[in-house]
């Protein structure tokens, strides 16, 4: 958090390097503020972008499944493929079975709401992955340990709990150390990383982007022929960074639709593990 | 060192969330779950399976038709070896229908041949009788006149004479078969 608030301990200097805050805009509506700190920032663009990336899929995937032609046109092909590659390449072949149609929705709902909001940020003008904000990272995750947790429940009852902390084939000498490694693992760090993961490498991308901008804007501004001519190189590097960051995107959408497969095949499947 | 700024920068915490993007999210993933769940995914499970039904629909009629090509192929070969038997079994029964014509055509032929080589003995019997007969008669009129002729008398009294020939004729006879025994 040190290290993180630094840069704003500098502002003497003549580079002003954007902060954590600058990724949050100002509020459209200032709403809430009256319920205390967490709902203080009121309702902004990031929320406007969750709304409509909501619109965007759901106005592409109900066109594209309307038709439901034998022969599928380029978009109904599109949005089929979209749809198969969750549905098989993540549902069918992590949880497998035969029930894993229950959980394609979810699984496709999420890689689909976090690509598009991930790709919100590689579109100039929008410039915001909607999950560089904590509380969208921390709610998706939510979702999903809610979600398996309550799978391993209805599943195998309250035994679910000891299923899952309580591996078999250990030692029982070993058992007071892994246990507790257990439930740490699996209950406490497990949701905090499914989140983190996405909102770390979503909010890091989006600094180095907005980083790499205010730089060239500070060095093609300065004045400084030395220092407007170096600005390209940064550009340069800045385009490169954008492109790997479409990548990172579009990675941790199928990362995190990945792992919520997986959890939920542990929690099906917790007495075979 | 800036406490003040680190601290303003720890209540503007990058992990602290912003409550509305929490409740915004989750209500945003809800309604996406809703539409996915109510229409995108049966659609798309409905084109599927329409899809997958037409292909194995397909298949299977193709299949249906082979079939039934096989099947009519195999008549038709079973209706060739029928056809072909019976022509076999036909040309056999000519065959030997023509044997037991031509034997009995045969055997008419030989009884007619029989038939007729008895009818001409019996003719040629008949004839040499009737030619005995004929011969006696002239033979003795012949006779008569002959030996009328030599004797220079006329033999006119019939029946004496033809008793002296049939005596002549009779010894004749007795005097062939005589010789012929």
């Amino acid at each position: 958090m040190i290290a993180l608030a630094l840069p704003a301990t500098t502002t003497d200097e003549g580079f002003v390097p954007p902060t954590i805050s600058d990724t949050h805009y100002p509020n459209i509506l200032p709403w809430g503020g009256e319920y205390g700190i967490w709902f203080e920032a009121g309702f902004g663009k990031q929320m406007l972008m969750i709304i409509l990336s909501v619109v965007l899929i759901s106005t592409f995937f109900l066109i594209a499944s309307r038709k439901g032609k034998m022969v599928p046109g380029k978009m109904q092909f599109l949005g089929e493929m979209s749809y198969g590659f969750v549905r098989n390449s993540v549902g069918k072949d992590i949880i497998g079975g035969k029930d894993f149609m229950k959980y394609v929705p979810w699984l496709f709902t999420a890689f689909f709401f976090i690509i598009v909001n991930n790709l919100f940020g590689a579109i100039p003008g929008l410039q915001l992955p909607s999950f560089s904000h904590p509380g969208s990272a921390y709610a998706i995750a939510a979702i999903f340990y809610i979600l398996w947790v309550g799978i391993g429940i209805q599943k195998h009852g309250l035994r679910y709990f000891k299923l899952a902390v309580v591996p078999s084939g250990v030692p029982w000498y070993i058992l007071p150390i892994v246990v507790p490694i257990e439930i740490i693992s699996n209950f406490l760090v497990r949701p905090v990383t499914h989140s983190l993961r996405l909102f770390a490498t979503m909010l890091a991308g989006h600094l180095i982007v907005m980083l790499a901008g205010s730089a060239i804007e500070f060095m093609a501004t300065s004045g400084s022929i030395l220092l407007a001519g170096t600005s390209v190189l940064v550009l340069g590097g800045a385009l490169a960074m954008y492109m790997l960051e479409i990548l990172i995107m579009v990675l941790q959408a199928y990362v995190f639709t990945l792992l919520a497969a997986i959890y939920i095949e542990g929690a099906l499947n917790a007495d075979a593990h | 060192m800036d406490n003040a700024v680190i601290l303003a920068a720890g209540s503007d915490s990058p992990l602290a969330p912003n409550m509305w993007e929490f409740f915004v999210t989750l209500a945003g993933f809800a309604l996406l779950f809703f539409i996915v769940k109510k229409f995108v995914m049966p659609a798309f499970e409905k084109t599927f399976a329409e899809r997958t039904e037409a292909i194995e629909g397909g298949i299977a009629k193709a299949e249906a038709a082979q079939a039934e090509a096989n099947a009519a192929l195999d008549e038709y070969k079973q209706q060739l070896v029928d056809a072909r038997t019976e022509a076999n079994r036909i040309r056999e029964e000519a065959r030997a229908e023509g044997a037991q014509i031509l034997a009995e055509l045969k055997e008419k032929a030989g009884s007619e041949a029989a038939r007729i080589t008895e009818q001409a003995h019996v003719q040629i019997e008949a004839e040499r009788q009737a030619a005995v007969v004929s011969l006696r008669a002239e033979v003795g009129a012949l006779a008569t006149d002959l030996a009328s002729r030599i004797v220079g008398e006329s033999l006119s009294d019939d029946q004496r004479s033809a008793r002296v020939v049939d005596r002549f004729l009779a010894d004749l006879e007795t005097q062939s078969a005589g010789a012929s025994k």
